[in-house]
């Protein structure tokens, strides 16, 4: 498995993400961290049910699919954490009473799913052209045993870990936009997680940066 | 004429309080409701307890049931906790199936109860891959004024301290289970964790304990839990605002604060309960 270095102790691994693959919705995007995959998708902004309507911005809907079987009370949690960085930073005042629905399917589930989500929500939203006032990544952080650090975990190190955190972090000023952790740990490890999370997030950044240049060079 | 503005501009209206340092119902930004606790009211159950935060009342009954251990853990119980957010306890929640809100609470509590270690799995076990405690915790709202997860987990933890279940011994030649009603033990609480919650507004000033309508007008909300060794057992931001390093670092120190005062009533309460009896 490869894994890149981004120095002082935070190791991604191998990411990509292809963007426009499907054609029915507005944006859709595919994000891999190692083996882990989601695809992404996104309808808006359209037509939004009545009940549902608010008056002055977007309806934002997230479904989290998981790979195999029903939906449950995880994915809800799931789609809470998304749904909620997501509103923070998309500007839905420029869209009022109508709807944006994103859709993650798990493609492969190999440990930081919830990051890999966030990922690709934000890849798949940037293609959908929705306004955005920042960007975001997940990064998840999870640490064994022996208290080390390690970012970007495989499932089987999720499940020998102690303590596991996922954080969304914003491109502007690297503040963390979600945190969602399970098992318990001291405030300085949380500190330290924050830190090299903000650390990976500049890598995955400056991939945006580039997927988004190199995409668009093609057409100008 | 307040009560006009307020409905108008409900956010302007807070922000007016929030300027002077306080709150529309007369709280400094640093201050937690009023709490107060009941334990044991609930008699066809193993454990309960009730708990107010201010208006926010939450219940939670715990029943103790006899099943096979899960075939990937032999050695250990289960805890199956549910939150329910009646229709009763707030004009948001409509009758039907339960929604988001309830889900993503009711994930948090369990993912709380792993973390923590409140309870040793282990302890729950009778015999190896045959018989073991489930302990199902039903964590119903009563009234929503805001902060229901704090609630949720000081209801757990009391209820958990109460509860009592009944020796069971595994007849070896029938190889069935009996149960001992007359002698009844209570569980072994290792952590004792407690939550506090804390809204955002306008990704500058830090509230805690909001209220439905600071929680619905705040850009974020986060909640810390703690337990007895300082150690976090959970920190939950599900999105909104962006958080800096001195506003955490400033949560975390109100959760350990909040930690010992709940921790107080707690035992308070079981003193009492115990004295009585």
């Amino acid at each position: 498995m490869d894994q890149i270095e981004t120095g002082s102790g935070s190791v991604l691994r191998e990411y990509g993400s292809e963007q426009n693959l499907l054609s029915k919705p507005d944006g859709s995007a595919t994000f891999l961290q190692g083996d882990t995959s989601v695809l992404a998708g996104v309808y808006g902004p359209a037509e939004v049910k009545v009940n549902k309507e608010i008056y002055d911005r977007a309806t934002l809907e997230v479904v989290v699919q998981p790979k195999v079987g029903m939906s449950s009370v995880r994915e809800r949690a799931r789609e809470q954490c998304v749904r909620e960085t997501c509103e923070a930073v998309l500007l839905s005042t420029l869209h009022p009473r109508s709807s944006l629905t994103l859709i993650l399917q798990v493609v492969h589930d190999d440990g930081s799913l919830l990051s890999c989500c966030l990922n690709a929500a934000c890849m798949a939203l940037m293609d959908a052209g929705l306004p955005m006032g920042r960007l975001f990544c997940g990064v998840t952080c999870a640490i064994d045993s022996d208290s080390q650090i390690i970012t970007d975990p495989t499932a089987q190190q999720e499940r020998e870990s102690r303590a596991l955190m996922t954080f969304a972090i914003d491109s502007k000023e690297r503040n963390v936009l979600m945190s969602s952790t399970k098992g318990s740990f001291s405030v300085k490890e949380l500190q330290q997680c924050i830190a090299l999370s903000q650390k990976a997030s500049e890598k995955i950044f400056q991939f945006y940066r580039d997927s988004v240049k190199r995409r668009y060079s093609k057409i100008l | 004429m307040a009560a006009g503005f307020k409905t108008a501009e409900p956010l302007e209206y807070h922000r007016s309080f929030l300027k002077e340092n306080c709150r529309p119902d007369g709280r400094e930004l640093g201050e937690f409701r009023p709490t107060t606790l009941n334990i044991g009211s609930i008699g066809t159950a193993d454990g309960s307890a009730m708990v107010k935060i201010g208006n926010t009342t939450v219940i939670c009954g715990i029943k103790a049931e006899l099943s096979a251990p899960p075939s990937d853990a032999p050695d250990k119980g289960y805890i199956v906790p549910n939150v329910d957010l009646p229709p009763l306890c707030s004009s948001r929640f409509r009758p039907g199936p339960p929604g988001e809100q309830a889900q993503a609470a009711s994930q948090f509590i369990a993912d709380v109860i792993d973390g923590s270690k409140i309870i040793k799995k282990e302890d729950l076990c009778i015999e190896k891959s045959k018989l073991c405690w489930v302990l199902y915790c039903d964590i119903m709202c009563l009234d929503y004024d805001g902060n229901v997860l704090d609630a949720c987990i000081i209801t757990l933890l009391a209820a958990l301290k109460n509860t009592q279940i009944p020796k069971v011994t595994i007849n070896k030649e029938t190889d069935l289970a009996e149960v001992d009603i007359e002698h009844k033990r209570h569980l072994q609480i290792n952590k004792h964790p407690v939550s506090s919650s804390f809204a955002v507004f306008d990704d500058t000033v830090l509230i805690v304990d909001p209220t439905a309508e600071e929680e619905s007008l705040a850009t974020s909300v986060i909640t810390a839990v703690v337990d007895e060794d300082d150690q976090l057992c959970a920190f939950h931001k599900p999105g909104g605002s962006s958080l800096s390093a001195e506003k955490l670092q400033d949560c975390i120190t109100r959760s350990v604060t909040r930690h010992r005062e709940v921790g107080k009533l707690i035992d308070k309460v079981l003193e009492s309960t115990k004295a009585s009896k």
